[in-house]
C-alpha cells in the first residue's frame, strides 16, 4: 500500500478534509434515484443516502444530513470510492471495509483513502458512525427505497 | 470545598478508588444516566446472594421469613424517603416500568375520547411513548405546556394550558436534559383545581432532593433505584392509595392474586401486592432500600446544596472558556448541558472519554427538545454528591484542548 497512507498526519488530514468538505453531500431531485433514511437511536447521526444504479453500475451516490466527523467523512469517502464501480466490485470493496471496521485483516490496496478508518474498531461505541453510510449504500444496492 | 463538604463519602464508592479509563483517573460525570454504588449497597446485594438466597412471601422456611421481612421493610424505608405510606409504594423494574404501569393501569382505564394528557416537550421518551399509546387506544390527546425561553415549566404556563378536559398532568420533576426543577407543589394545586391527577417522573429528582408526597400533593411518582446509588432492575411507582386501588395491574400472575378459579374469576390481592405479579428483583429491591437509607444518612438537603455549589463552580469555569456554550447556566441540579464550538457532540464525548471523563452526548432520550434548543444534540455532564471541584477542573482542562483535530486523533 501507498506508504503515505501509514502516516498518522495524512490519515488525520483525510478525515478532516472529508468532514470539512464532504463530497457528494447534496441530494438531488433527478429521476432514477433511490433514497434511504439512516438514523441511529443511540446517537444523533441522521442522514439520507441516495444512489442511482444503471446496468449494474453505480452511476451516482449522494448523501445529506447531520453527522459526526466519522460518519460524515466515511460516507463521503465511500461515495467517492464506489461511484462508477460495478455493483459486484462495490460489494467486494464494502466487504473489505466492513472487515477493517471490525478489526479483521483487510485488503489495504482496495480501500484507498478509507484506510483512514482502520483504527475505528478500537472505539467500539463509535463503530456505528463508520458504518451508517455503508449500511445506507448497502440498502440502495439491494434496491430499497424509503420514498416508495 | 465551600459550605458543604461531602468528599468524605467518596471512600464509600469502589468505583472511585483508583479506577482509570483510557489511562486517566476516571472522572464520572454521567450520573443522570446511572450513579455509582456505595459499599453498603453492594454488600446488601452480595449478602442476598451469599447468605440470604430464597424467594420472598411464599416460603415456609425461616430464611424466607427473614428475607421477606427485609423485603417488605424496604417499602417503609422508601415511604420515609418520599413522605408517603408504605402500602403506597409499588415495586417496579424502574422509572420506565413505573410509567408504563401508570399509563397502562390508570391511563387506559380512565381516559377516553375528549380527554387531554398535559405534559411538556422536554420529557424523556419513557414519559411520552406510553402516553402516546394511551392516546392511540383511547382517543385522548396530548397537549404540551409551553416552556419559557430558558426551557422551564412555570405555574403560569401550566395554568394557561389547563381546562376541564385535562385528566392527567405528567411531567419530569427535573428535566434530564436541562436540569431545571419544576415547581411541583404549585403545579399539583393547579392540577387538582381542575380535577386532574398529577404524576411526576421523578427519575432525575428523587436522587437529588427531598420530595414529600403528602406535603406536595403529588398523586403519582416514578423513579429508578439505579439513579440513586441503588442496583438497576428496581424502581418504584408511588400512588395515592385510593388511586392505586382503582387502578388495574399491568401484569397478572403469581403473587398478585388472592385466588382464582377455573372459570377465569380472579380476585386480586390488596394494594400494592396486586401490581407485583411474579418474582421481583429481590436483591435489587433490598439494595434500593440500602441506597435510600444511605442517602438519608447523608441528608438530602446537604446533597442538594453541595450539588448546586459544585455545578455553579463548573458553569462559572466553563463560561470562562471561549469555545464552550452552556445551555442551562441557571439550573438548580447537577445537570450541565453544553456544546463545544465546532465540535460535534459525539466527537466531543469521545474525546473527553479519551481523557478519562465519562459523560454523555446526544439527545438524551428527549427527542423533541433539539427543536427547542436548535441544535442536533448536546453534551451533558451530570454531577452527584461524590464529585469534586478537582474533577470539574479536569473537565475544564480537557475542554481547552477539545478541538475537531484532537477529536479525530483518537481514531488514528
Ligand atoms: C427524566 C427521566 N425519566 C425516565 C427515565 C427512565 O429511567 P429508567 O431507564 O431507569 O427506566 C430517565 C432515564 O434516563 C430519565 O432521565
Amino acid at each position: 500500500m501507498n506508504s503515505m497512507l501509514k502516516d498518522p498526519g495524512i490519515l488525520r488530514e483525510i478525515i478532516m478534509d472529508h468532514y470539512q468538505y464532504p463530497r457528494n453531500k447534496e441530494l438531488t431531485e433527478d429521476k432514477g434515484y433511490k433514497k434511504v433514511h439512516m438514523a441511529s437511536d443511540s446517537c444523533i447521526d441522521n442522514i439520507y443516502v441516495q444512489g442511482k444504479v444503471e446496468d449494474g453500475i453505480i452511476k451516482d451516490l449522494r448523501f445529506d444530513g447531520i453527522g459526526c466527523t466519522i460518519s460524515t467523512a466515511s460516507t463521503s469517502i465511500l461515495s467517492e470510492m464506489l461511484k462508477g464501480k460495478t455493483v459486484e466490485e462495490a460489494k467486494h470493496i464494502m466487504q473489505e471495509y466492513s472487515r477493517m471496521i471490525s478489526g479483521e485483516p483487510f485488503d489495504e490496496d482496495l480501500l484507498e483513502e478509507a484506510v483512514a478508518f482502520q483504527n475505528v474498531y478500537r472505539q467500539p461505541n463509535r463503530v456505528h458512525c463508520a458504518t451508517i453510510g455503508l449500511h445506507g449504500i448497502e440498502r440502495i444496492l439491494k434496491g430499497e427505497n424509503d420514498d416508495e | 470545598m465551600g459550605t458543604v463538604d461531602l468528599s468524605v463519602y467518596r471512600k464509600d464508592f469502589p468505583m472511585l478508588d483508583g479506577k482509570t479509563m483510557n489511562g486517566h483517573p476516571l472522572v464520572y460525570f454521567d450520573n443522570a444516566a446511572t450513579t455509582l454504588k456505595p459499599r453498603k449497597v453492594i454488600d446488601t446485594v452480595l449478602k442476598y446472594y451469599e447468605e440470604e438466597t430464597t424467594n420472598v412471601e411464599r416460603g415456609d422456611s425461616a430464611l424466607s421469613a427473614l428475607v421477606s421481612a427485609k423485603y417488605e421493610n424496604v417499602r417503609k424505608i422508601i415511604a420515609k424517603f418520599i413522605g408517603c405510606d408504605p402500602e403506597e409504594v409499588v415495586y417496579t423494574s424502574g422509572a420506565t416500568g413505573a410509567l408504563n404501569l401508570l399509563a397502562e393501569g390508570y391511563g387506559m382505564k380512565f381516559l377516553s375520547e375528549g380527554n387531554v394528557i398535559l405534559t411538556t416537550e422536554e420529557e424523556h421518551a419513557s414519559n411520552l411513548l406510553p402516553w402516546f399509546r394511551v392516546c392511540e387506544r383511547t382517543g385522548a390527546k396530548m397537549r404540551y405546556i409551553p416552556l419559557t425561553e430558558e426551557g422551564r415549566v412555570t405555574e403560569e404556563n401550566v395554568r394557561s394550558s389547563m381546562d376541564e378536559h385535562v385528566k392527567i398532568v405528567t411531567l419530569a420533576g427535573v428535566s434530564n436534559v436541562l436540569g431545571y426543577e419544576a415547581p411541583l407543589k404549585g403545579i399539583a394545586d393547579i392540577a387538582h383545581e381542575y380535577g386532574a391527577v398529577f404524576a411526576v417522573d421523578g427519575a432525575q429528582a428523587v436522587p437529588h432532593f427531598e420530595l414529600n408526597m403528602k406535603e406536595m400533593g403529588i398523586d403519582f411518582l416514578s423513579f429508578s433505584s439505579h439513579k440513586m446509588c441503588g442496583p438497576s432492575g428496581a424502581g418504584v411507582l408511588y400512588g395515592r392509595k385510593e388511586l392505586l386501588e382503582k387502578m388495574d395491574p399491568a401484569n397478572l400472575g403469581g403473587g398478585s392474586n388472592a385466588r382464582f378459579d377455573r372459570y377465569g374469576k380472579i380476585i386480586l390481592r390488596e394494594v400494592p401486592d396486586k401490581f407485583e405479579a411474579g418474582t421481583q428483583p429481590i436483591e435489587g429491591i433490598l439494595g434500593m432500600g440500602a441506597a435510600a437509607e444511605y442517602l438519608m444518612e447523608i441528608g438530602m438537603d446537604k446533597i442538594h446544596a453541595y450539588e448546586k455549589e459544585l455545578r455553579d463552580y463548573l458553569v462559572k469555569r466553563m463560561e470562562e472558556l471561549p469555545n464552550v456554550k452552556v445551555y442551562n447556566p441557571d439550573a438548580e441540579t447537577g445537570i450541565v448541558t453544553f456544546n463545544v464550538e465546532g465540535v460535534f457532540p459525539q466527537d466531543a464525548g469521545s474525546y473527553l472519554s479519551s481523557r478519562g471523563i465519562a459523560l454523555r452526548s446526544g439527545q438524551h432520550c428527549a427527542k423533541i427538545l433539539p427543536d427547542f434548543l436548535k441544535v442536533p444534540g448536546t453534551v451533558r455532564a451530570s454531577l452527584y454528591f461524590y464529585n469534586t471541584k478537582e474533577e470539574c477542573d479536569t473537565l475544564i482542562e480537557a475542554l481547552k484542548t477539545c478541538t475537531v483535530e484532537n477529536a479525530v486523533d483518537i481514531f488514528i
